[in-house]
């Protein structure tokens, strides 16, 4: 039997006697599409950050592949095949939209290889094709910092998507963005489900519903449901501590 | 209308030019203090990958400066005394023996091999352990700052080892030409200019490439380049370690064409003015760092000889100017993003008066109500 893609046994995150994740275990299979939803301070970002090394978890084990990478770096967590984006969009500001995705897409990360030019033609190349999937084909020669708040959003999605990680934490894709712009992130987002399993953080249940997906609730750093959103909205419990704050 | 790029390209090579025809042009004097200016903006040129480009603040600098001048100021002791001789400040110290990591320079390639290889051992190594824990900023600043204080005054306190407050100086040949012939100081200049064109066009192929993507992408956004399966540390260790390297070779040759380095040259104070060369000619900019060197340098040789009280109250004006009206130093003016206009000035004038304009007009209202 093959181990699944992702699993969480039982996480804990204590900061100093708060506990951000308190016993939480969670799985998470290849190509597919979660989406982790919970009030404020539920742990959803927590969680995230526990996955790539970010924060150590008090206890617990993360396995990928049924490898523990907890104890590992950040960058070498990435090396196994997961990436994140950011809640607060976190481009390299001084570099154009194209070298962003281009740095994001080199596959030899090594710092020696960066005097060469090896792989750069190829990387170039997958980082063109993102460009047009994220929607900045116009802004190509953009400084990134230049870029609206919405654009830098679909950049760092298109960098995360860049690296080719097996998984891809999206936290809060649509923070500041408006009904237009989400619905156009959703629908990059389902295109990346198969190929990539996708976890995404959100608050905004009509995104939500927009991705479709495993729906997992988080409450007090606790798995408090999961299933299919229909599933989720009829909870009573659900509803009374986070549908109902949330509407 | 020529277009930015060539215009740069032509004023660059008419500043080569110029150099090239330093020797006939100038008088031996002037000479000589160009040509210490050079050596000095090999410096400034490694602090731009290292501030500019990396974002790495090093108060510093005068260790590396000081590496390179006394490695080759050591060999230059040696080079004129025969079998068994001790350097002059030696005898006068008590010292009955050559210590063998002395002994050692006695050759000159050694002495060349050394003004690279210590500094690069020594930058490599300090810059890794600080920059894998993640320590930077002002941090970084202020141990480099506690360094630099700690080496000069270990120079000075190893009177018998290093010459103490006074240094080393009064040499006399050189790989066995003669220090004091005229055509051995443009022989000297010549090298000079040689090392800093060729550091000129390695620090731009340096940074043209990914590795200066990858710098300036560690330098604003460490934690997503983390993020995206990049170790940001290896790129701030190269850009430190060749700062250093440059920096070495900085002092080597300023040494040769001054006659001395001292533990004056290498401390907190020099280190300080490296960093305002740059932030003066400009932190992103090769040919700014390079011409702030020069420029704030002989301003210093003429403002000190007339008015010597005067020079540091100087330098701190032009530092505040610099980093309050032009952020980019003097290269900021004529960027890709500011076409040089002397209007600019005007503009900048302009708005100050409308502010100060509107500034009475709030008070006036404020002390009515």
């Amino acid at each position: 039997m093959t181990a699944p893609m992702l699993q969480l046994q039982n996480i804990v995150v204590d900061f100093d006697g708060f506990k951000a994740i308190n016993d939480l275990s969670l799985t998470i299979d290849s190509g597919s599409m979660t989406v982790v939803i919970g009030p404020n301070g539920a742990g959803k970002s927590t969680m995230c950050d526990s996955i790539i090394g970010r924060v150590r978890p008090t206890s617990g084990k993360v396995l990928f592949h049924g490898k523990e990478i907890q104890g590992m770096s950040e960058h070498g967590i990435v090396g196994q095949g997961i990436c994140r984006k950011f809640q607060t969009p976190g481009v390299l500001i001084a570099l154009s939209v194209i070298d962003n995705l281009t740095v994001a897409a080199t596959r030899d990360r090594r710092w020696w290889t960066s005097f060469g030019h090896k792989g750069e033609a190829e990387a170039r190349a997958r980082a063109e094709q993102i460009l047009h999937m994220v929607g900045l084909g116009a802004r190509s020669e953009e400084l990134a910092g230049n870029l609206s708040h919405g654009e830098k959003q679909w950049l760092e999605i298109g960098m995360v998507v860049a690296t080719d990680a097996e998984l891809l934490l999206l936290d809060e894709p649509t923070a500041g963005m408006g009904a237009a712009e989400s619905t156009q992130t959703a629908e990059i987002i389902k295109t990346l489900v198969g190929k990539h399993a996708v976890l995404v953080i959100d608050h905004d249940i009509d995104f939500v519903s927009q991705l479709g997906g495993h729906v997992v609730v988080l409450h007090q750093g606790q798995l408090l449901r999961e299933g299919t959103l229909a599933e989720i909205r009829a909870d009573e419990e659900v509803a009374s501590i986070y549908l109902g704050r949330a509407k | 209308m020529p277009s930015h790029a060539s215009i740069k390209t032509v004023a660059g090579g008419m500043a080569l030019l110029l150099a090239l025809a330093a020797p006939w042009l100038l008088s031996p004097y002037n000479l000589n203090l160009l040509a210490r200016f050079l050596a000095f903006s090999l410096t400034a040129m490694g602090l731009v990958l290292l501030w500019g480009e990396g974002g790495v603040l090093s108060l510093g600098q005068g260790v590396f400066f000081g590496l390179g001048g006394y490695a080759l100021a050591m060999h230059l002791k040696l080079a004129g005394l025969g079998e068994g001789e001790l350097p002059d400040f030696m005898q006068w110290s008590g010292l009955t023996e050559l210590p063998w990591w002395w002994a050692m320079f006695k050759s000159p390639l050694v002495a060349v091999i050394m003004v690279i290889l210590i500094p690069m051992v020594v930058a490599a190594a300090f810059s890794w352990a600080i920059f894998r824990r993640r320590i930077g900023g002002v941090y970084f600043a202020l141990i480099t700052q506690a360094f630099a204080l700690a080496f000069a005054t270990l120079l000075v306190s190893q009177q018998g080892k290093t010459g103490g407050f006074n240094g080393l100086t009064d040499y006399q040949t050189l790989f066995g030409f003669n220090l004091n012939l005229p055509s051995t100081s443009v022989a000297l200049y010549f090298i000079t200019l040689i090392l800093v064109v060729a550091a000129f066009f390695g620090l731009r192929w340096l940074l043209s490439g990914r590795f200066g993507k990858l710098l300036r992408a560690s330098r604003d956004g460490s934690n997503r380049l983390r993020f995206l399966g990049y170790d940001p540390a290896p790129y701030k260790v190269v850009a430190f370690t060749v700062a250093a390297v440059l920096t070495s070779i900085s002092g080597a040759l300023f040494t040769l064409h001054a006659g001395v380095i001292s533990p004056a040259l290498v401390g907190v104070v020099p280190s300080i003015e490296m960093v305002i060369w740059v932030a003066i000619g400009g932190r992103d900019s090769i040919a700014g760092a390079l011409a702030g060197a020069l420029l704030v340098n002989f301003a210093k040789d003429k403002v000190s000889t007339a008015l010597p009280e005067l020079w540091l109250y100087a330098l701190g004006c032009l530092f505040i100017l610099a980093v309050t009206a032009l952020p980019g130093g003097l290269a900021g003016l004529f960027g890709p993003d500011h076409p040089f206009r002397p209007s600019r000035v005007g503009d900048m004038f302009a708005r100050w008066r409308k502010v100060r304009a509107q500034e009475p007009a709030i008070t006036a209202e404020d002390s009515a109500a």
